[in-house]
C-alpha cells in the first residue's frame, strides 16, 4: 500500500511540475511524444503485431513480390504499403525493422550514457592526471566526426572476427561502435557540471562526515547533474538510431537476414529506377518521422528543464 | 601568440603520431600478411625467410618506424583487394572527393549566409519561418535519404540530371576534373546538393543567431541613430561582425564535409575515396583502410591549424590581447 500511495503522490506531483505544464502547452511536443511512445510500443510487440511475419521465409510468396501499395492500381488490400522483391510486405518490415534500428538506438545510448557519466564525473571531481588524461583523449576523439569512427571500430571488428561470427556479432559490434564514438559528449558535459557541484555546500558536508568519494560522487553529485544528460540522450537517441541506418545504409550494419530500417532503404533504393519506389520511401519516411519526433522531444526538454530560459 | 600556435602544432603532431599508431596496429594484428602472400603448401621454413626478408621478425618498435619512415615517404603498402599501390589508387581518387567536398562548401556559403541574414533580419516573415521550418526537417533528415530523394525526383521522374558517376572528366597532369565538360559539372549538382545540405542549414543558422546578437548591441543603435542606410549596417557593420565565428565553424565543417562524402559517394556512385574506404572495409583491405585514416587525419589536422591561425588573423580583438601582453 505504501508503494501505491508512494506512486501516486509521485504522479501528482509531475502532474502540478513546470515540465508537465510546458508539455501540455506545446501541441508539437505533445504529437511527437505521441508518435515516439507509438513506435516504441510498436517496437516492442512487433511480432505479435505484423499483419505478416517476414522473418518466417516459408510464408513468403514470391508470386507476391514488387506489388504496389494498396491505393495504386495492381496493389492489394492485404499488402497495404507493397512488397518488396522477396515477397515481403514492406509495412511487417517498416515495424519489424523500427525495432532493430531503436534496440540498436537504445543499447548504444545505455553504452555511451553510462561511460561517458561515469569517466565524466571521476574527472570532475578527482582532477588532476586523471582528468587531463581523460579529457585529452576526448579532445582528440572530438577532432574527428562520429562517423568516420565508427566506420573504423567496424571495420576492425570485420578484420579480426570471421565471417559467419561476424554475422551473428553484427548488432553488438555497431552498438559498440555507436556507443564508443559517441560517450565524449555525455563526459564533457557531466564533468563541466561536477566541477560547479563539487564546491557546494552539500558536497563538502558529506566529504567532512567521511564519506568514500564513489559514494560522494555516484550518490550525491551524480542525481544534480541528471538533467543535462537526460537531454543529451534524447538527442543523442535519434543520432544513434540515425548512424545506424547509415551504417545498414552503407552495407557495413547489420545483416540484411533482420533489416534495419537503413538496410530496408538500401534494399529499396536498388529498385528505384525501375519504378519500385515504395520499397525506399517508406520505410525513409518512417525513419524521418522516428528521428524528427525523437529530437522535437529532446529540444523540447532541453528547454523544459533550463531555469534560465523560463 | 607564439606560444599558443607552437602548443597546437605539438598537438597535431600527436594526434598525427596517434592516428598512425592505430593504423600500424590495423596492419600488425589484422590477419598475418604471410598467409595472403604465400603459395598454400609454403612450408614453415619458406614462411620464416619471407618474414625475415620482410622485416616482420624484429621488434614491434622497429617496425613502427619503419612504417612512419614508409608513410612519409608515400609508400602506403599494396591493396590486398586490387594489388596495386595504395598510393597509386589513392591519387586516382583524390581529385573526385576533393572537387565534391569543394563544390558542396561553396554551395554551403553561398546559400548558407545570405539565408541566415535573411533570417536573422526579418525575424517574423513567413518566409524566414518556413526557412527555419525547412532546416529542421533538413537536420533529421539522414544524408542518404535526402540523395535518395534527389534522385528520385531530377533522374527517374524528371530525367534532367544524372544520378550516378563523375559525367566527362578532362585529366591535367595528374588531376582529372569535372568542371571543364557540361557533363561533369551536372554530374556535380546532386552529389554537392545532398553532401552540402546540412552544412546549410548550419551556417544558417548559426549566421542568423549572431545576427541577432549583434543586431542588438550598441554599436547598431549608434549607427542607426546617425541615420546610415540600413544596407550599410546591416551588411557593413553587422554581417561583417558576425564572420569570425562563422569562419570557424565553416573551416572545422569541412572536415564533416570530407567524412560524410562517404556516405554521399556510395549513393552517388562517386568514383572518390569515401566509396574506395567503404569497399575496403567491406572487403577488409587493411592497407587502403589505414591509408585512407592517416590521409584523413592529415586533412583533419592541417584544417584544424588553419582555422586556428585565421581565427588570429580575423578578430583584431586577439591581436590586440598580444600586443597588450607582451608589454
Amino acid at each position: 500500500m505504501a508503494i501505491w500511495r508512494n506512486f501516486t503522490d509521485l504522479v501528482r506531483r509531475f502532474l502540478a511540475s513546470d515540465v508537465y505544464y510546458s508539455f501540455k502547452r506545446s501541441p508539437t511536443v505533445v504529437v511527437a511524444f505521441a508518435l515516439t511512445m507509438l513506435f516504441m510500443v510498436s517496437a516492442a510487440f512487433a511480432p505479435w503485431i505484423v499483419p505478416h511475419n517476414t522473418y518466417e521465409v516459408a510464408t513468403l510468396n514470391l508470386m507476391d513480390a514488387f506489388l504496389p501499395p494498396a491505393w495504386v492500381q495492381g496493389g492489394k488490400l492485404t499488402y497495404l504499403l507493397g512488397t518488396d522483391d522477396q515477397g515481403r510486405d514492406v509495412f511487417s518490415t517498416i515495424i519489424l525493422g523500427a525495432r532493430v534500428s531503436l534496440l540498436v538506438g537504445f543499447a548504444s545510448v545505455a553504452l555511451a550514457l553510462t561511460m561517458g557519466v561515469a569517466l565524466g564525473l571521476i574527472a570532475g571531481y578527482v582532477g588532476g592526471v586523471t582528468d587531463s588524461v581523460i579529457m585529452r583523449v576526448a579532445d582528440v576523439k572530438l577532432s574527428f566526426p562520429a562517423i568516420l569512427i565508427v566506420l573504423l571500430i567496424d571495420g576492425v571488428a570485420r578484420g579480426i572476427l570471421p565471417r559467419d561470427v561476424h554475422d551473428k556479432a553484427a548488432v553488438y559490434v555497431i552498438v559498440l561502435a555507436i556507443g564508443l564514438s559517441t560517450w565524449i559528449q555525455y563526459a564533457r558535459t557531466v564533468r563541466g557540471l561536477t566541477l560547479v557541484e563539487k564546491n557546494k555546500e552539500y558536497v563538502q558536508a558529506a566529504r567532512v562526515i567521511g564519506l568514500h568519494p564513489m559514494l560522494i560522487m555516484f550518490r550525491h553529485v551524480l542525481p544534480n547533474v541528471m538533467g543535462p544528460v537526460l537531454v543529451i540522450g534524447t538527442l543523442g537517441l535519434g543520432i544513434a538510431v540515425l548512424t545506424e541506418s547509415t551504417l545498414s545504409f552503407l552495407g557495413v550494419g547489420v545483416p540484411p537476414t533482420e533489416p534495419s530500417l537503413g538496410t530496408l532503404i538500401r534494399i529499396g533504393n536498388n529498385f528505384l529506377f525501375s519504378g519500385e519506389w515504395w520499397m525506399a520511401i517508406f520505410p525513409g519516411l518512417f525513419l524521418v518521422i522516428l528521428v524528427l519526433s525523437v529530437n522535437l522531444l529532446g529540444d523540447w526538454l532541453r528547454d523544459a528543464l533550463n531555469p534560465k530560459l523560463r | 601568440m607564439f606560444a599558443y600556435i607552437v602548443r597546437r602544432a605539438l598537438q597535431s603532431i600527436l594526434v598525427m603520431a596517434a592516428v598512425a599508431f592505430v593504423a600500424f596496429a590495423l596492419f600488425q594484428y589484422m590477419g598475418d600478411p604471410i598467409n595472403q602472400m604465400v603459395a598454400q603448401d609454403a612450408s614453415a621454413a619458406e614462411r620464416e625467410a619471407l618474414r625475415r626478408t620482410l622485416g616482420l621478425d624484429r621488434p614491434f618498435y622497429v617496425q613502427f618506424l619503419v612504417f612512419l619512415k614508409n608513410l612519409m615517404t608515400g609508400n602506403f603498402g599494396f591493396s590486398f583487394r586490387i594489388g596495386t599501390p595504395v598510393a597509386q589508387i589513392i591519387a586516382e581518387r583524390l581529385p573526385a572527393t576533393l572537387e565534391l567536398v569543394l563544390v558542396a562548401a561553396l554551395f554551403a556559403l553561398f546559400i548558407g549566409v545570405p539565408a541566415g541574414v535573411y533570417t536573422g533580419l526579418h525575424r517574423h516573415g513567413a518566409m524566414s519561418r518556413f526557412m527555419l521550418t525547412v532546416s529542421l526537417i533538413g537536420v533529421s533528415l539522414p544524408t542518404f535519404l535526402i540523395g535518395i530523394l534527389l534522385i528520385l525526383i531530377f533522374a527517374v521522374l524528371l530525367g534532367w540530371l544524372p544520378s550516378f558517376g563523375r559525367g566527362q572528366t578532362v585529366q591535367l597532369g595528374f588531376w582529372s576534373t569535372g568542371f571543364l565538360t557540361a557533363s561533369g559539372l551536372k554530374a556535380l549538382i546532386l552529389p554537392s546538393i545532398t553532401l552540402g545540405l546540412f552544412q546549410t542549414t548550419l551556417i544558417m543558422r548559426l549566421v542568423r543567431s549572431e545576427m541577432l546578437e549583434v543586431l542588438r548591441s550598441d554599436y547598431i543603435k549608434f549607427a542607426r541613430a546617425r541615420g546610415l542606410t540600413n544596407r550599410a549596417i546591416n551588411f557593413g557593420h553587422a554581417l561583417k561582425n558576425t564572420l569570425v565565428p562563422v569562419i570557424t565553424i565553416a573551416g572545422l565543417q569541412i572536415g564533416g564535409l570530407i567524412a560524410f562524402a562517404i556516405i554521399t559517394e556510395t549513393v552517388f556512385q562517386w568514383p572518390g575515396m569515401g566509396f574506395l574506404f567503404i569497399t575496403a572495409i567491406q572487403f577488409v583491405d587493411v592497407p587502403v583502410m589505414s591509408s585512407y585514416l592517416v590521409l584523413v587525419a592529415l586533412f583533419f589536422v592541417l584544417i584544424n591549424l588553419v582555422v586556428d591561425l585565421l581565427y588570429f588573423a580575423v578578430d583584431p580583438r586577439l591581436r590586440v590581447e598580444r600586443s597588450v601582453s607582451a608589454h
